[in-house]
Protein backbone atom coordinates (compact mmCIF):
# COMPACT_ATOMS: atom_id res chain seq x y z
CA UNK A 1 0.00 0.00 0.00
CA UNK A 2 2.55 2.27 0.83
CA UNK A 3 4.84 1.30 -1.51
CA UNK A 4 1.95 2.15 -4.42
CA UNK A 5 1.93 5.68 -2.63
CA UNK A 6 4.99 6.03 -2.97
CA UNK A 7 5.42 5.31 -6.53
CA UNK A 8 2.29 7.48 -7.40
CA UNK A 9 4.43 10.01 -5.86
CA UNK A 10 6.57 10.57 -8.94
CA UNK A 11 5.37 12.91 -11.78
CA UNK A 12 6.44 9.97 -14.24
CA UNK A 13 4.81 7.17 -12.65
CA UNK A 14 1.47 9.52 -11.86
CA UNK A 15 1.13 10.97 -15.57
CA UNK A 16 1.83 7.40 -17.12
CA UNK A 17 -0.97 6.02 -14.86
CA UNK A 18 -3.64 8.62 -14.62
CA UNK A 19 -3.34 8.73 -18.62
CA UNK A 20 -4.65 5.35 -18.22
CA UNK A 21 -7.88 6.29 -15.90
CA UNK A 22 -8.27 10.14 -16.98
CA UNK A 23 -10.42 8.89 -20.56
CA UNK A 24 -12.69 6.55 -18.66
CA UNK A 25 -13.50 9.16 -15.87
CA UNK A 26 -14.20 11.92 -18.09
CA UNK A 27 -16.48 9.65 -20.25
CA UNK A 28 -18.10 7.79 -17.28
CA UNK A 29 -18.56 11.40 -15.45
CA UNK A 30 -20.48 12.75 -18.87
CA UNK A 31 -22.43 10.04 -19.21
CA UNK A 32 -23.53 10.37 -15.69
CA UNK A 33 -24.28 13.97 -15.82
CA UNK A 34 -26.17 14.18 -18.44
CA UNK A 35 -28.26 11.41 -17.50
CA UNK A 36 -28.41 12.39 -14.19
CA UNK A 37 -29.25 16.25 -15.16
CA UNK A 38 -31.97 14.79 -17.79
CA UNK A 39 -33.84 12.53 -14.91
CA UNK A 40 -33.78 15.10 -12.51
CA UNK A 41 -35.01 17.93 -15.18
CA UNK A 42 -37.45 16.19 -17.29
CA UNK A 43 -38.56 13.14 -15.43
CA UNK A 44 -38.89 13.82 -11.28
CA UNK A 45 -42.13 15.05 -10.27
CA UNK A 46 -42.04 18.36 -9.30
CA UNK A 47 -42.90 19.41 -5.49
CA UNK A 48 -46.01 19.96 -4.36
CA UNK A 49 -44.98 23.29 -2.53
CA UNK A 50 -42.02 24.77 -4.38
CA UNK A 51 -43.16 23.50 -8.04
CA UNK A 52 -40.51 23.22 -10.75
CA UNK A 53 -38.09 25.06 -9.28
CA UNK A 54 -37.28 22.33 -6.88
CA UNK A 55 -34.98 21.16 -10.01
CA UNK A 56 -32.48 23.39 -9.12
CA UNK A 57 -31.63 21.58 -5.98
CA UNK A 58 -29.59 18.58 -8.46
CA UNK A 59 -27.59 21.13 -9.26
CA UNK A 60 -27.14 22.85 -6.69
CA UNK A 61 -26.79 20.33 -3.94
CA UNK A 62 -23.82 18.64 -4.82
CA UNK A 63 -22.18 21.86 -6.04
CA UNK A 64 -22.48 22.57 -2.55
CA UNK A 65 -21.36 19.51 -1.31
CA UNK A 66 -18.31 19.37 -3.15
CA UNK A 67 -17.53 22.73 -2.04
CA UNK A 68 -16.76 22.16 1.32
CA UNK A 69 -15.23 18.27 0.90
CA UNK A 70 -12.78 20.25 -2.32
CA UNK A 71 -11.70 22.19 0.47
CA UNK A 72 -10.81 18.95 2.66
CA UNK A 73 -8.73 17.56 -0.15
CA UNK A 74 -6.83 20.63 -0.64
CA UNK A 75 -5.96 20.86 2.91
CA UNK A 76 -5.20 16.75 2.94
CA UNK A 77 -2.99 17.34 -0.15
CA UNK A 78 -1.60 20.14 1.62
CA UNK A 79 -1.18 17.77 4.97
CA UNK A 80 0.87 15.54 2.49
CA UNK A 81 3.25 17.89 1.25
CA UNK A 82 3.85 19.49 4.39
CA UNK A 83 4.75 16.15 6.36
CA UNK A 84 5.91 14.34 3.24
CA UNK A 85 7.25 16.86 0.97
CA UNK A 86 6.02 15.20 -1.76
CA UNK A 87 6.00 17.49 -4.64
CA UNK A 88 3.07 16.01 -6.73
CA UNK A 89 0.38 16.78 -3.60
CA UNK A 90 1.78 20.60 -3.86
CA UNK A 91 0.49 19.96 -7.40
CA UNK A 92 -2.25 18.67 -6.29
CA UNK A 93 -3.39 21.25 -3.79
CA UNK A 94 -2.06 24.58 -6.77
CA UNK A 95 -4.82 22.65 -9.59
CA UNK A 96 -7.85 21.88 -6.65
CA UNK A 97 -7.64 25.51 -5.43
CA UNK A 98 -9.06 27.06 -8.38
CA UNK A 99 -11.48 24.49 -9.47
CA UNK A 100 -13.25 24.44 -5.88
CA UNK A 101 -13.42 27.80 -6.20
CA UNK A 102 -15.38 27.93 -9.25
CA UNK A 103 -17.26 25.05 -7.50
CA UNK A 104 -18.24 27.24 -4.25
CA UNK A 105 -19.11 30.07 -6.62
CA UNK A 106 -21.49 27.66 -8.90
CA UNK A 107 -23.01 26.56 -5.26
CA UNK A 108 -23.62 30.36 -4.65
CA UNK A 109 -24.69 31.27 -7.39
CA UNK A 110 -27.37 28.53 -8.45
CA UNK A 111 -28.39 28.97 -4.57
CA UNK A 112 -29.05 32.70 -5.52
CA UNK A 113 -31.10 31.65 -8.15
CA UNK A 114 -32.98 29.14 -6.50
CA UNK A 115 -33.75 31.21 -3.76
CA UNK A 116 -35.45 34.11 -5.92
CA UNK A 117 -38.50 31.52 -6.10
CA UNK A 118 -38.74 30.49 -2.93
CA UNK A 119 -37.58 32.55 -0.79
CA UNK A 120 -38.55 35.94 -2.89
CA UNK A 121 -35.02 37.19 -2.49
CA UNK A 122 -31.44 36.35 -4.25
CA UNK A 123 -29.48 36.76 -1.07
CA UNK A 124 -29.93 36.35 2.32
CA UNK A 125 -27.28 36.48 5.51
CA UNK A 126 -28.09 33.13 6.60
CA UNK A 127 -25.73 30.87 8.62
CA UNK A 128 -25.46 28.66 5.45
CA UNK A 129 -25.31 31.13 2.63
CA UNK A 130 -22.35 33.14 4.89
CA UNK A 131 -19.99 30.45 5.59
CA UNK A 132 -20.24 29.26 1.71
CA UNK A 133 -18.97 32.90 1.06
CA UNK A 134 -16.39 32.90 3.53
CA UNK A 135 -14.76 29.19 2.28
CA UNK A 136 -15.01 30.65 -1.21
CA UNK A 137 -12.53 33.81 0.67
CA UNK A 138 -10.61 31.07 2.10
CA UNK A 139 -10.14 29.61 -1.41
CA UNK A 140 -9.50 32.93 -3.24
CA UNK A 141 -6.72 33.50 -0.15
CA UNK A 142 -4.82 30.15 -1.43
CA UNK A 143 -5.25 31.55 -4.70
CA UNK A 144 -4.04 35.35 -4.25
CA UNK A 145 -0.89 33.53 -1.89
CA UNK A 146 0.00 31.28 -4.57
CA UNK A 147 -0.23 33.92 -7.42
CA UNK A 148 1.63 36.75 -5.55
CA UNK A 149 4.51 33.97 -4.24
CA UNK A 150 4.92 32.46 -7.90
CA UNK A 151 8.54 33.59 -8.05
CA UNK A 152 9.30 31.94 -4.10
CA UNK A 153 10.84 28.90 -3.77
CA UNK A 154 8.39 28.67 -0.78
CA UNK A 155 5.16 29.08 -2.53
CA UNK A 156 3.90 25.34 -2.01
CA UNK A 157 4.56 25.28 1.47
CA UNK A 158 3.27 28.87 2.20
CA UNK A 159 0.07 27.87 0.53
CA UNK A 160 -0.08 24.17 2.34
CA UNK A 161 0.31 26.11 5.71
CA UNK A 162 -2.59 28.21 4.78
CA UNK A 163 -4.69 25.35 3.93
CA UNK A 164 -4.21 23.76 6.77
CA UNK A 165 -5.22 26.94 8.55
CA UNK A 166 -8.18 27.18 7.28
CA UNK A 167 -9.58 23.44 7.54
CA UNK A 168 -8.93 24.23 11.43
CA UNK A 169 -10.85 27.32 11.27
CA UNK A 170 -13.63 26.16 8.73
CA UNK A 171 -15.88 24.14 11.61
CA UNK A 172 -15.54 26.81 14.20
CA UNK A 173 -16.39 29.29 11.20
CA UNK A 174 -19.86 27.14 10.57
CA UNK A 175 -20.44 26.51 14.02
CA UNK A 176 -20.44 30.39 14.79
CA UNK A 177 -22.23 31.63 11.62
CA UNK A 178 -25.00 28.79 12.28
CA UNK A 179 -25.20 30.36 15.99
CA UNK A 180 -25.45 33.50 14.38
CA UNK A 181 -29.04 33.42 12.69
CA UNK A 182 -30.36 30.62 9.97
CA UNK A 183 -32.73 30.42 7.38
CA UNK A 184 -31.79 28.39 5.24
CA UNK A 185 -33.42 24.38 5.84
CA UNK A 186 -30.88 21.63 7.21
CA UNK A 187 -29.10 19.55 5.31
CA UNK A 188 -31.91 16.96 3.91
CA UNK A 189 -29.07 14.74 2.10
CA UNK A 190 -26.81 12.57 4.23
CA UNK A 191 -25.44 9.25 3.51
CA UNK A 192 -25.79 7.94 7.42
CA UNK A 193 -29.40 8.43 7.95
CA UNK A 194 -32.36 7.96 6.05
CA UNK A 195 -33.67 10.53 3.59
CA UNK A 196 -36.48 13.30 3.92
CA UNK A 197 -37.49 13.04 0.76
CA UNK A 198 -39.25 10.21 -1.31
CA UNK A 199 -36.86 7.99 -3.21
CA UNK A 200 -37.60 9.54 -6.63
CA UNK A 201 -36.45 12.68 -5.86
CA UNK A 202 -33.40 11.47 -3.90
CA UNK A 203 -31.88 9.01 -5.96
CA UNK A 204 -31.23 11.51 -8.92
CA UNK A 205 -30.05 13.60 -6.39
CA UNK A 206 -27.36 10.57 -5.57
CA UNK A 207 -26.52 10.60 -9.31
CA UNK A 208 -25.59 13.52 -9.94
CA UNK A 209 -23.26 14.22 -6.17
CA UNK A 210 -21.44 11.19 -7.62
CA UNK A 211 -21.13 12.36 -11.31
CA UNK A 212 -20.37 15.69 -9.58
CA UNK A 213 -17.08 14.20 -7.87
CA UNK A 214 -16.13 12.30 -11.03
CA UNK A 215 -16.12 15.22 -12.87
CA UNK A 216 -14.34 17.27 -10.20
CA UNK A 217 -11.70 14.66 -10.32
CA UNK A 218 -11.38 13.94 -14.13
CA UNK A 219 -10.76 17.59 -14.22
CA UNK A 220 -8.64 17.65 -11.20
CA UNK A 221 -6.44 15.00 -12.74
CA UNK A 222 -6.16 16.82 -16.08
CA UNK A 223 -4.77 19.83 -14.45
CA UNK A 224 -2.25 18.42 -12.33
CA UNK A 225 -1.30 16.56 -15.80
CA UNK A 226 -0.70 19.77 -17.69
CA UNK A 227 1.11 20.92 -14.48
CA UNK A 228 3.37 17.76 -14.76
CA UNK A 229 4.07 18.24 -18.68
CA UNK A 230 4.73 22.23 -17.59
CA UNK A 231 7.41 21.37 -14.77
CA UNK A 232 8.87 18.67 -16.25
CA UNK A 233 9.00 19.54 -19.44
CA UNK A 234 13.22 19.72 -19.33
CA UNK A 235 13.12 15.77 -18.64
CA UNK A 236 13.34 13.09 -20.75
CA UNK A 237 10.32 11.60 -20.55
CA UNK A 238 8.31 14.73 -21.34
CA UNK A 239 10.50 14.95 -24.47
CA UNK A 240 9.65 11.33 -25.20
CA UNK A 241 6.41 11.48 -24.61
CA UNK A 242 5.86 14.47 -26.48
CA UNK A 243 7.57 13.13 -29.61
CA UNK A 244 4.91 10.54 -29.19
CA UNK A 245 1.92 12.86 -30.21
CA UNK B 1 11.12 32.31 28.91
CA UNK B 2 14.83 34.58 28.02
CA UNK B 3 13.88 35.05 24.36
CA UNK B 4 10.27 35.57 25.06
CA UNK B 5 10.80 38.72 27.32
CA UNK B 6 13.77 39.80 25.57
CA UNK B 7 11.86 40.03 22.08
CA UNK B 8 8.94 42.22 23.68
CA UNK B 9 11.65 44.90 25.26
CA UNK B 10 13.32 44.99 22.24
CA UNK B 11 10.10 45.52 20.39
CA UNK B 12 8.61 47.65 23.03
CA UNK B 13 11.94 49.86 22.69
CA UNK B 14 12.19 49.98 18.72
CA UNK B 15 8.15 51.59 18.66
CA UNK B 16 8.67 53.78 21.59
CA UNK B 17 11.60 55.90 19.59
CA UNK B 18 9.48 55.50 16.19
CA UNK B 19 5.86 56.26 17.62
CA UNK B 20 4.53 56.87 14.32
CA UNK B 21 3.82 53.28 13.29
CA UNK B 22 1.47 52.55 16.68
CA UNK B 23 -0.10 55.75 16.40
CA UNK B 24 -1.49 55.57 13.31
CA UNK B 25 -3.40 52.70 13.09
CA UNK B 26 -5.26 54.31 16.19
CA UNK B 27 -5.47 57.64 14.33
CA UNK B 28 -7.28 55.46 11.25
CA UNK B 29 -9.65 53.38 14.11
CA UNK B 30 -10.84 56.78 15.03
CA UNK B 31 -11.62 58.44 11.59
CA UNK B 32 -13.32 55.63 10.62
CA UNK B 33 -15.57 55.51 13.71
CA UNK B 34 -16.24 59.44 12.63
CA UNK B 35 -16.97 58.86 9.61
CA UNK B 36 -20.21 57.14 9.79
CA UNK B 37 -22.10 59.45 11.52
CA UNK B 38 -20.91 61.91 8.93
CA UNK B 39 -22.33 59.50 6.54
CA UNK B 40 -25.34 57.57 7.99
CA UNK B 41 -26.37 60.76 9.84
CA UNK B 42 -26.46 62.01 13.29
CA UNK B 43 -29.18 60.63 15.08
CA UNK B 44 -28.25 58.99 18.13
CA UNK B 45 -31.11 56.13 17.85
CA UNK B 46 -29.71 54.92 14.02
CA UNK B 47 -26.04 55.44 15.59
CA UNK B 48 -26.82 53.01 18.74
CA UNK B 49 -28.32 50.27 16.86
CA UNK B 50 -25.12 49.57 14.25
CA UNK B 51 -22.33 50.76 16.24
CA UNK B 52 -20.98 47.64 17.50
CA UNK B 53 -20.92 46.20 14.24
CA UNK B 54 -19.37 50.04 12.89
CA UNK B 55 -16.53 50.10 16.27
CA UNK B 56 -15.78 46.44 15.31
CA UNK B 57 -15.27 46.43 11.67
CA UNK B 58 -12.90 49.38 12.27
CA UNK B 59 -10.85 47.72 15.01
CA UNK B 60 -10.31 44.99 12.68
CA UNK B 61 -9.45 46.82 9.66
CA UNK B 62 -7.35 49.28 11.97
CA UNK B 63 -5.07 45.24 13.75
CA UNK B 64 -4.90 44.45 9.64
CA UNK B 65 -3.15 47.85 9.05
CA UNK B 66 -0.95 47.10 11.97
CA UNK B 67 -0.29 43.40 11.11
CA UNK B 68 2.01 43.97 7.83
CA UNK B 69 4.53 45.47 10.13
CA UNK B 70 4.93 42.46 12.25
CA UNK B 71 7.82 40.41 10.90
CA UNK B 72 8.54 42.86 8.03
CA UNK B 73 11.23 44.95 9.42
CA UNK B 74 13.34 41.64 11.44
CA UNK B 75 12.85 39.97 8.24
CA UNK B 76 14.39 42.93 6.23
CA UNK B 77 17.83 43.37 8.75
CA UNK B 78 18.06 39.46 9.20
CA UNK B 79 17.52 39.05 12.63
CA UNK B 80 14.34 36.88 11.98
CA UNK B 81 16.46 34.60 9.88
CA UNK B 82 18.86 34.79 13.03
CA UNK B 83 16.52 33.69 15.30
CA UNK B 84 15.34 30.50 13.12
CA UNK B 85 19.16 29.15 13.00
CA UNK B 86 19.86 29.76 16.21
CA UNK B 87 18.84 27.17 18.72
CA UNK B 88 16.24 28.74 20.40
CA UNK B 89 12.22 28.02 19.84
CA UNK B 90 10.90 29.70 16.79
CA UNK B 91 7.57 29.52 18.08
CA UNK B 92 8.51 31.15 21.51
CA UNK B 93 9.90 33.87 19.18
CA UNK B 94 6.58 33.85 17.57
CA UNK B 95 4.47 33.82 20.39
CA UNK B 96 6.82 37.32 21.45
CA UNK B 97 6.29 38.75 18.80
CA UNK B 98 2.61 38.58 19.00
CA UNK B 99 2.36 39.61 22.05
CA UNK B 100 4.20 42.84 21.43
CA UNK B 101 2.01 43.13 18.49
CA UNK B 102 -0.66 42.90 20.98
CA UNK B 103 0.35 45.53 23.35
CA UNK B 104 1.00 47.71 20.59
CA UNK B 105 -2.03 47.83 18.94
CA UNK B 106 -4.72 45.76 20.32
CA UNK B 107 -4.14 47.19 24.00
CA UNK B 108 -4.33 50.60 22.85
CA UNK B 109 -7.10 50.26 20.84
CA UNK B 110 -9.43 48.35 23.85
CA UNK B 111 -8.59 51.94 25.89
CA UNK B 112 -10.12 53.67 22.67
CA UNK B 113 -12.66 51.79 22.96
CA UNK B 114 -14.91 53.56 25.37
CA UNK B 115 -13.93 56.74 23.51
CA UNK B 116 -15.27 55.48 20.19
CA UNK B 117 -18.35 54.18 21.91
CA UNK B 118 -19.67 57.65 23.47
CA UNK B 119 -19.32 58.92 20.12
CA UNK B 120 -21.88 55.89 18.61
CA UNK B 121 -24.18 57.18 21.88
CA UNK B 122 -24.07 53.33 23.20
CA UNK B 123 -25.20 53.15 26.61
CA UNK B 124 -22.90 52.17 29.79
CA UNK B 125 -23.66 48.64 29.90
CA UNK B 126 -23.13 48.50 25.71
CA UNK B 127 -19.93 50.19 26.66
CA UNK B 128 -18.55 47.90 28.70
CA UNK B 129 -19.47 45.24 26.81
CA UNK B 130 -17.76 46.24 23.69
CA UNK B 131 -14.60 46.96 25.84
CA UNK B 132 -14.63 43.80 27.54
CA UNK B 133 -15.71 41.64 24.15
CA UNK B 134 -12.26 43.26 22.76
CA UNK B 135 -9.79 42.80 25.46
CA UNK B 136 -10.88 39.12 25.07
CA UNK B 137 -10.67 39.19 21.22
CA UNK B 138 -7.92 41.27 20.47
CA UNK B 139 -4.98 38.58 21.42
CA UNK B 140 -6.74 36.17 18.68
CA UNK B 141 -6.51 38.88 16.02
CA UNK B 142 -3.03 39.30 16.75
CA UNK B 143 -2.43 35.84 16.71
CA UNK B 144 -4.71 34.73 13.54
CA UNK B 145 -2.95 37.69 11.92
CA UNK B 146 -0.03 36.56 13.16
CA UNK B 147 -0.15 34.02 10.50
CA UNK B 148 -1.16 36.01 8.00
CA UNK B 149 1.81 38.52 8.48
CA UNK B 150 4.60 35.60 8.52
CA UNK B 151 3.47 34.19 5.17
CA UNK B 152 3.39 37.17 3.27
CA UNK B 153 6.56 38.58 4.55
CA UNK B 154 8.50 38.21 1.94
CA UNK B 155 6.70 39.68 -0.67
CA UNK B 156 6.30 43.65 -1.69
CA UNK B 157 3.11 45.13 -0.93
CA UNK B 158 2.06 42.44 1.17
CA UNK B 159 -0.46 44.44 3.55
CA UNK B 160 -3.65 44.16 1.21
CA UNK B 161 -2.76 39.99 0.98
CA UNK B 162 -2.71 40.12 4.69
CA UNK B 163 -6.21 41.47 4.61
CA UNK B 164 -7.35 39.04 2.01
CA UNK B 165 -6.04 35.68 3.78
CA UNK B 166 -7.03 37.00 7.32
CA UNK B 167 -10.41 38.47 7.05
CA UNK B 168 -12.57 34.98 6.38
CA UNK B 169 -10.48 33.30 9.49
CA UNK B 170 -11.94 36.57 11.64
CA UNK B 171 -15.84 35.79 11.03
CA UNK B 172 -16.07 33.42 14.29
CA UNK B 173 -14.96 36.36 16.52
CA UNK B 174 -16.28 39.08 14.67
CA UNK B 175 -19.60 37.20 15.12
CA UNK B 176 -19.61 36.15 18.68
CA UNK B 177 -18.37 39.44 19.84
CA UNK B 178 -20.51 41.98 18.16
CA UNK B 179 -23.12 38.99 19.51
CA UNK B 180 -22.29 39.59 23.17
CA UNK B 181 -22.59 43.65 22.60
CA UNK B 182 -25.83 43.31 21.49
CA UNK B 183 -26.70 40.86 24.29
CA UNK B 184 -25.52 43.43 26.65
CA UNK B 185 -27.29 46.32 25.36
CA UNK B 186 -30.53 44.51 25.55
CA UNK B 187 -30.06 43.80 29.04
CA UNK B 188 -29.17 39.57 28.54
CA UNK B 189 -26.72 37.04 30.09
CA UNK B 190 -23.07 37.62 28.44
CA UNK B 191 -21.17 35.13 30.36
CA UNK B 192 -21.88 32.26 27.65
CA UNK B 193 -20.02 34.42 24.84
CA UNK B 194 -17.24 35.10 27.80
CA UNK B 195 -16.51 31.65 28.11
CA UNK B 196 -16.69 31.18 23.93
CA UNK B 197 -14.23 34.05 22.90
CA UNK B 198 -11.73 32.76 26.12
CA UNK B 199 -11.91 29.22 24.59
CA UNK B 200 -10.67 30.58 21.22
CA UNK B 201 -8.19 32.63 22.42
CA UNK B 202 -6.94 29.39 24.33
CA UNK B 203 -7.30 27.40 21.52
CA UNK B 204 -5.61 30.38 19.12
CA UNK B 205 -2.95 30.37 21.86
CA UNK B 206 -1.56 26.64 21.63
CA UNK B 207 -2.02 26.48 17.66
CA UNK B 208 -1.77 30.07 15.99
CA UNK B 209 1.80 30.03 16.72
CA UNK B 210 2.82 26.45 15.02
CA UNK B 211 1.07 27.63 11.97
CA UNK B 212 3.25 31.17 11.72
CA UNK B 213 6.77 29.67 13.41
CA UNK B 214 6.14 27.04 10.35
CA UNK B 215 5.52 30.04 7.58
CA UNK B 216 8.33 31.74 9.11
CA UNK B 217 10.78 28.88 8.45
CA UNK B 218 9.38 29.14 4.94
CA UNK B 219 10.12 32.76 4.76
CA UNK B 220 13.79 32.76 6.13
CA UNK B 221 14.13 29.13 3.89
CA UNK B 222 14.91 30.73 0.47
Amino acid sequence: MFKWFHRLGSPKIFFEMSGRWQVPLLWLSVVMLTGGAAWALLFVPPDYQQGNSVRIMYIHVPAAILAQSGYVMMSGAAAVFLIWRIKLADVAVKCIAPLGASITFIALLTGAIWGKPTWGTWWVWDARLTSTLVLFFLYIGVIALRSAMERHAGAGRACAILALVGVVNLPVIKFSVEWWYTLHQPASFSLTEKPTMPVEMWLPLLVMVVAYYLFFFAIWIMRIRNEILLTEKNTDWVKQWLATR
Amino acid sequence: MNLFIASVQRDLLVHFRHPSEVLNPLIFFVVVISLFPLGIGPEPGQLKEIAPGIVWVAALLATLMSMDSMFRSDFEDGSLEQVVLSEQSTFIFVLAKVASHWLLSGLPLVLLMPLAALLLFLDEAGIWALTLSLLLVSPTLSLLGGIGAALTVGLPRGGLLVTILVMPLYVPVLVLATAMVQAAEAGSETIGYIYWLLAILFGAVCLAPIATAAAVNVATDQ
